[in-house]
C-alpha cells in the first residue's frame, strides 16, 4: 500500500531549481524588452502645473513619453474600486498616470520607455515637472481632524464608516462592576517582500495576442483588468505569474498603473516592455498597511469576564481605497479572538491621507485587532491582581460552543462563525510550552542578577480559506504523468510540493511524477487568487476533489478492462489494481490511453485506443453522452463561509536596565490550521510569520514626516530583521480538524504575524511596568517611558 | 498644460564602452559595457545569468551576492569594468553539471532554508564565502555571518541550520566551499536534476 503523503514532511520539489539559480522571476525573462521608468512625484499633495519633457528627449536610448494626456480615453478613467461595499460613501482610485493632481509621494506622473532601464532613469531625471504644493494630510487623526482635504470634494476625508454590533455594548458596560478606557495605536508597515513588483508585456502582432507576466497574487484578475483597459476579448490576453519572490499582500493589489501601462506601451510600440520596480519606487509607490488608532471601553466582572467591549478606530488607508474596506472590517470582526463576546460594538472610519494607499499585509487588520483585544485582557487582569492567562480562559469559547455564530458579517459578505477549534487546549499546550508557571521563579533568579525579564502572551483567531473558490484541474497524461494546476499563484509557499502530495494520494502515484503549475491562465482560467491564508484550503481542496473523480473515471475504465468490480480496485504504484492480487493491475498511463479512443496510432502505446484494437459495443458510442475522451477532471471547491485557524503566542523578553535594549529571550507558539498537509511547509509559513511579527513589533515602521515624506524609504533605514534579530522559536501543533472542507484543513500562511506586537507588547510592559499602548517600540521610546515613569513616582 | 506627447525619438546610441574579460564560473567571458553598468547588471542582462538577484540595489539585502576571488561581494554596489581580469563566482557555478547540489545548495534543501528563493542565491554565496574563512563555526558565529542578507521567508531558521549541516558536510567532503561541486564517479545518479 502506498503511504499516504498528505502529511509527510515532503521536501520541496521546487527547491533544486531555485537553489541553482534556475529561477524565472519576472526580471529574468524579456532580456530584449524595452525597460520603462516612472517619474514620480517628490510631493505628498501638489498640483501638477506643467511637464517639461525637452531635455529628456534628448537621452540616448530614449523610445519614449508618456503622460496622463497621450493616454487614450480608457486609459484616462481611474484605476477600479476593487472590492466595493455600500458603506463607502466617498470611493477615490488613482489613474495611471497623475490627471493634474498628486496625492502622494510616489504618485506616477510620467512613465518613459527606453532602451534600458540606465536611458529609462536619465530621461526620468531630465522630465522637469512644475508642481504647486498643497498642505499634505498625514496621519490618522489628522485626517479625521479634516482641517485639509485630500481630495477637494471630500472634505471630511472620511471614506466609509462602518459599525457592527452583538447584543448591546454601552448597557453592558454602563452596568458592569468594572470599567477601563484606554487607546491603543499601530503604525505603518509594509510587506516588503525581497523581490519588487515586476510587469513584463509582450504584444504578438501576428496573433493579435497579449502574453503578460507579473509578480501577482491575483493572475487571472490582471488579465480580466488588462483586457478591459486595453479593450480586448479575454482570449487575446493571458497572464502568467511566474516564479514569484514573495508577496505578503502587497502583490494581491491590482492592477498597478504600470500593470495597464507596460501592456498597452508594449501593444502601442509593438516591442517587449518590461518594468522592474526599485526598491525606493517600492517602499513610495507599492501599498502599505497597518496604521490605526484604536480607543476601546470595556466593562468586565471580578472574574475578568468581559460583559461588553466598545470599539472605534481610524483606520488610515492614504490617498486612495482600491481595495475597499477589507483591512478594517477584518479588524472589526477578528478583534473578537477566540472569546465570548456577547455584548460588543465596533465603529470605524476609514480616512484618506497624502500617503502611500493601504491594502492587505500578512495578517491583513488582525494584528491591529489582536493588539486590541489581548491588551484588553492584560488591562482586565492587571486592573484586578489577577493571571493573564486565567482572563483569557474565563473568556474563551468552550470547544463544545463550536461552531458558534457571532452575528456578524465577515470581509467575504458573509456570517462570522467560527467552525471549530480548542482554545482551552492551545492554551493549555501554550502554558506548558513557554513554561508559564515557572516563569515567577525565572524572573526571581533574574531579578537577582539585576536582570528585567517579562513574559506575555496573545491569542488570536484567524479566519482562512475565503471564498468565493478556487478550482483545480488534474490530468494523467498517457506518459504516465500527471499534471495539475490551479489559477491562484505562488510566492513560495510550495504549492508546487503540497498540491502535488494531495494529487498523489488520490491517484495512488509517485509524488514525482506529478507536475503542478500555479497561476498561469493559460492553464487555469478561472480563479480568485492567494491571499487571506486561502490557497491550501482553496485550491487544496478543488484540486483534491477534481483528483477523485479523475480516480473514479481510472476505476471505472480499468473495471471495464480487468472485468472486475471497481469496489474491488485501488490505485497504487502507479497502477490500478485488484485489492489482496497486485499482480492483476493495469498501469494508470494504459489506462489513460484507454480513455481517449483514436483513430491514428501516432506511437506504439497509442495501438490499445485505436478503433479496430478497442472494437466495444457496437450500439453504444466510443465517448458515452455523459463523458468526455482523457482522463482528467476539473472540480471547484466554494465554501458557504471562511474556516478558523487559531493560536496563541507566549514571549520572555529582556529588558536591559540601563539602555532599555529589548531582547527576545523565549518564543513559543501553539498553533493550529486543521490538517496539517505538509508539516515542514507550514512550520515555515510559521517561522516567516513571527520574524516578521517580531519585525513589526520591534524594528519596522514606516516614518512619515508631517510634510507626507516617507524619511526611511530604504533597507538602510526600514529595519527589516536579519538572523540576529529574530529568535528561535518553539513551535507545537494542534490539529483541530475544519468541518468544512473534505482535506480538514486551514489557512496557515498569515498566522505567525499576527500575535506578534500584541504578546511582545505584554512582555515589555510585564519586564518593566510601564504600560504599553502603542506598537511598534524601540529601544529609546522605551527608555524615555521608563525615564518619564521614573521621574513621576520619585 | 504643455507637453510633448508620445514622443518617439532615437538618437544614435553612443555610449562609452569598455572592454572587460573575467572568469565567470571557470568559463573566460569578454564584453564591452558601458562604464557605470553595475555588476549585477552586466551578470544578469549582458551575460544573461539571472540567478544572482537583486533585491535593494544599495549594498544591504545581499541578494546580489557574488564571490569575488573566492570572498563575497555586493555585485550591486560594484561596476562591471572594476572586476576585469578577476574571477566570478555566481549562484550557477555551484552544482555538479548534472546538477547535483553542491553541499551548501543540498543543506539549504534539507533545511527548508528557502520559500520563494528570492534571496537564495545570495545566502548561498554568502555561506560559501563564510564557511571558506570559518570552516567550523558555532550557532553563534553562523548567525553573525548569515546576518549580512535579508529573507522576508523563512524567519531565518532553516538557512542557519543548513549552513550547520553544509560546515559539517565540508568536513568530509572533497569540494571547497566556494568551488564547483564534483560527483564521484560513483555517486553520479543525479538524484536532485529536476525540471
Ligand atoms: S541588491 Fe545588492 S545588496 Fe541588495
Ligand atoms: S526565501 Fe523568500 S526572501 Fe528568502
Amino acid at each position: 500500500m502506498t503511504t499516504k503523503l498528505v502529511g509527510a514532511p515532503v521536501a520541496r520539489s521546487e527547491d533544486p531549481r531555485l537553489l541553482r539559480g534556475e529561477g524565472r522571476y519576472v526580471d529574468d525573462l524579456g532580456q530584449d524588452a524595452y525597460e520603462v521608468a516612472v517619474v514620480r512625484s517628490p510631493h505628498a499633495h501638489a498640483r501638477i502645473e506643467r511637464i517639461d519633457l525637452d531635455a529628456a528627449l534628448e537621452v540616448d536610448g530614449l523610445i519614449s513619453i508618456y503622460i496622463f494626456e497621450d493616454l487614450p480615453q480608457r486609459l484616462q478613467e481611474p484605476l477600479p474600486l476593487l472590492i466595493p461595499h455600500p458603506a463607502i460613501s466617498h470611493g477615490r482610485t488613482q489613474y495611471v498616470l497623475a490627471n493634474g493632481e498628486v496625492n502622494h509621494v510616489g504618485e506616477a506622473i510620467a512613465l518613459v520607455v527606453a532602451e534600458d532601464r540606465y536611458a529609462a532613469e536619465d530621461a526620468v531625471e531630465r522630465i522637469l515637472v512644475e508642481y504647486e504644493p498643497l498642505p499634505a494630510v498625514v496621519g490618522p487623526e489628522l485626517a479625521r481632524d479634516a482641517e485639509h482635504a485630500v481630495h477637494d470634494d471630500i472634505p471630511s476625508n472620511v471614506a466609509a464608516h462602518l459599525e457592527q454590533t452583538i447584543g448591546d455594548a454601552p448597557s453592558a458596560i454602563a452596568d458592569a462592576p468594572h470599567r477601563l478606557s484606554f487607546r491603543l495605536d499601530i503604525e505603518r508597515s509594509a510587506s516588503t517582500p525581497m523581490e519588487t513588483r515586476g510587469t513584463y508585456a509582450r504584444w504578438d502582432a501576428d496573433d493579435q495576442r497579449l502574453r503578460l507576466y507579473s509578480s501577482t497574487q491575483a493572475p487571472t484578475s490582471v488579465r480580466a483588468a488588462v483586457a478591459a483597459y486595453l479593450e480586448l476579448d479575454l482570449a487575446q490576453v493571458e497572464c502568467i505569474a511566474p516564479d514569484i519572490g514573495g508577496g505578503f499582500g502587497v502583490k494581491i493589489m491590482h492592477p498597478w498603473p504600470e500593470e495597464i501601462l507596460v501592456p498597452w506601451v508594449a501593444k502601442v510600440l509593438g516591442h517587449d516592455v518590461k518594468f522592474t520596480e526599485d526598491r525606493r519606487e517600492h517602499f513610495v509607490s507599492a501599498n502599505h498597511e497597518r496604521s490605526q488608532v484604536q480607543w476601546i471601553e470595556v466593562g468586565f466582572d471580578d472574574d475578568g469576564r468581559i460583559l461588553g467591549l466598545d470599539v472605534e478606530f481610524v483606520h488610515d488607508h492614504g490617498a486612495y481605497i482600491p481595495y475597499g474596506l477589507i483591512v478594517p472590517i477584518i479588524t472589526s470582526t477578528q478583534l473578537i479572538g477566540p472569546y465570548k463576546l456577547e455584548n460588543y460594538r465596533v465603529t470605524f472610519d476609514s480616512v484618506y491621507t497624502n500617503t502611500t494607499p493601504v491594502t492587505p499585509y500578512r495578517g491583513a487588520g488582525r494584528p491591529q485587532g489582536c493588539f486590541a483585544m489581548e491588551r484588553t485582557i492584560d488591562r482586565v487582569a492587571a486592573h484586578l491582581g489577577k493571571d493573564r492567562t486565567e482572563v483569557r480562559a474565563v473568556n474563551f469559547l468552550q470547544p463544545e460552543e463550536l461552531p458558534y455564530d457571532f452575528g456578524l458579517m465577515f470581509q467575504d459578505g458573509r456570517a462570522y462563525r467560527y467552525d471549530s477549534g480548542d482554545f482551552p487546549g492551545s492554551l493549555a499546550a501554550l502554558k506548558e510550552l513557554v513554561d508559564w508557571d515557572g516563569f515567577a521563579q525565572r524572573r526571581a533568579a533574574a531579578q537577582a542578577e539585576g536582570r528585567l525579564l517579562g513574559i506575555g502572551m496573545a491569542a488570536y483567531v484567524e479566519g482562512t480559506g475565503v471564498g468565493p473558490y478556487e478550482g483545480g484541474h488534474v490530468l494523467v497524461e498517457p506518459n504516465g504523468t500527471v499534471q495539475v494546476s490551479t489559477g491562484l499563484s505562488t510566492q513560495g509557499q510550495g504549492h508546487q510540493t503540497s498540491f502535488a502530495q494531495i494529487a498523489a494520494d488520490e491517484l495512488g502515484v509517485d509524488v514525482a511524477d506529478v507536475k503542478v503549475v500555479t497561476g498561469d491562465t493559460r492553464r487555469f482560467p478561472y480563479a480568485v487568487g492567494t491571499f487571506a491564508s486561502r490557497a491550501a484550503v482553496m485550491s487544496g481542496n478543488a484540486i483534491h476533489l477534481a483528483a477523485r473523480k479523475v480516480r473514479e473515471k481510472a476505476l471505472r475504465i480499468a473495471s471495464e478492462a480487468l472485468e472486475v468490480d471497481a469496489q474491488d480496485l485501488e490505485l497504487a504504484e502507479g497502477q490500478v489494481r485488484v485489492k489482496g492480487s497486485p499482480d492483476t493491475a493495469i498501469d494508470l498511463n494504459v489506462v489513460a490511453t484507454m480513455s481517449n479512443p483514436l483513430r491514428y496510432a501516432f506511437d506504439e502505446a497509442a495501438r490499445i485506443a485505436t478503433q479496430f484494437a478497442q472494437p466495444g459495443d457496437p450500439d453504444a458510442p466510443p465517448v458515452a453522452d455523459d463523458d468526455a475522451p482523457g482522463l482528467e477532471a476539473t472540480d471547484y471547491y466554494s465554501p458557504t463561509q471562511s474556516t478558523f485557524a487559531n493560536g496563541m503566542h507566549a514571549v520572555e523578553v529582556e529588558v536591559d536596565p540601563d539602555t532599555s535594549d529589548i531582547t527576545v529571550q523565549r518564543y513559543a507558539v501553539v498553533h493550529d490550521c486543521g490538517t496539517l498537509l505538509n508539516p515542514t511547509i507550514v512550520k515555515g509559513q510559521v517561522l516567516g510569520g513571527v520574524a516578521q511579527g517580531v519585525g513589526g513589533a520591534l524594528y519596522e515602521r514606516m516614518a512619515y514626516d508631517e510634510h507626507g515624506q516617507l524619511q526611511n524609504a530604504s533597507f538602510m533605514d526600514f529595519l527589516m530583521p536579519y538572523a540576529t534579530e529574530v529568535p528561535s522559536v518553539d513551535i507545537d501543533h494542534l490539529e483541530t480538524p475544519s468541518p468544512l472542507n473534505p482535506l480538514g484543513i486551514k489557512g496557515a500562511g498569515e498566522a505567525g504575524v499576527i500575535p506578534g506586537s500584541a504578546a511582545i507588547a505584554a512582555a515589555i510592559e510585564d519586564a518593566t511596568g510601564i504600560t504599553i499602548d502603542a506598537m511598534p517600540i524601540t529601544p529609546s521610546q522605551l527608555h524615555d517611558r521608563r525615564l518619564a515613569a521614573a521621574s513621576s513616582t520619585s | 498644460m504643455t507637453a510633448t506627447h508620445g514622443t518617439t525619438t532615437r538618437t544614435a546610441a553612443a555610449h562609452e564602452r569598455v572592454e572587460v574579460t573575467l572568469t565567470v564560473n571557470g568559463t573566460p567571458r569578454t564584453a564591452s559595457v558601458a562604464p557605470r553598468r553595475l555588476l549585477s547588471d552586466f551578470l544578469r542582462h549582458d551575460l544573461e545569468m539571472t540567478g544572482t538577484h537583486v533585491g535593494c540595489e544599495h549594498g544591504v539585502c545581499g541578494a546580489c551576492t557574488v564571490l569575488l576571488d573566492g570572498a563575497p561581494i555586493r555585485s550591486c554596489l560594484t561596476f562591471a569594468i572594476s572586476v576585469d581580469g578577476r574571477e566570478l563566482t555566481t549562484v550557477e557555478g555551484l552544482a555538479a553539471d548534472d546538477g547535483t547540489l553542491h553541499p551548501v545548495q543540498q543543506a539549504f534543501r534539507d533545511h527548508h532554508g528557502l520559500q520563494c528563493g528570492f534571496c537564495t542565491p545570495g545566502f548561498v554565496m554568502s555561506a560559501c564565502g563564510f564557511l571558506a574563512e570559518n570552516p567550523d563555526p558555532d550557532e553563534d558565529q553562523i548567525r553573525e555571518g548569515m546576518a549580512g542578507n535579508l529573507c522576508r521567508c523563512t524567519g531565518y531558521a532553516g538557512i542557519l541550520d543548513a549552513v550547520k549541516q553544509a560546515a559539517g558536510a565540508f568536513a568530509g567532503s572533497a569540494t571547497h566551499p566556494c568551488e564547483q561541486h564534483r560527483v564521484d564517479a560513483d555517486a553520479t545518479d543525479g538524484h536532485d536534476r529536476e525540471a
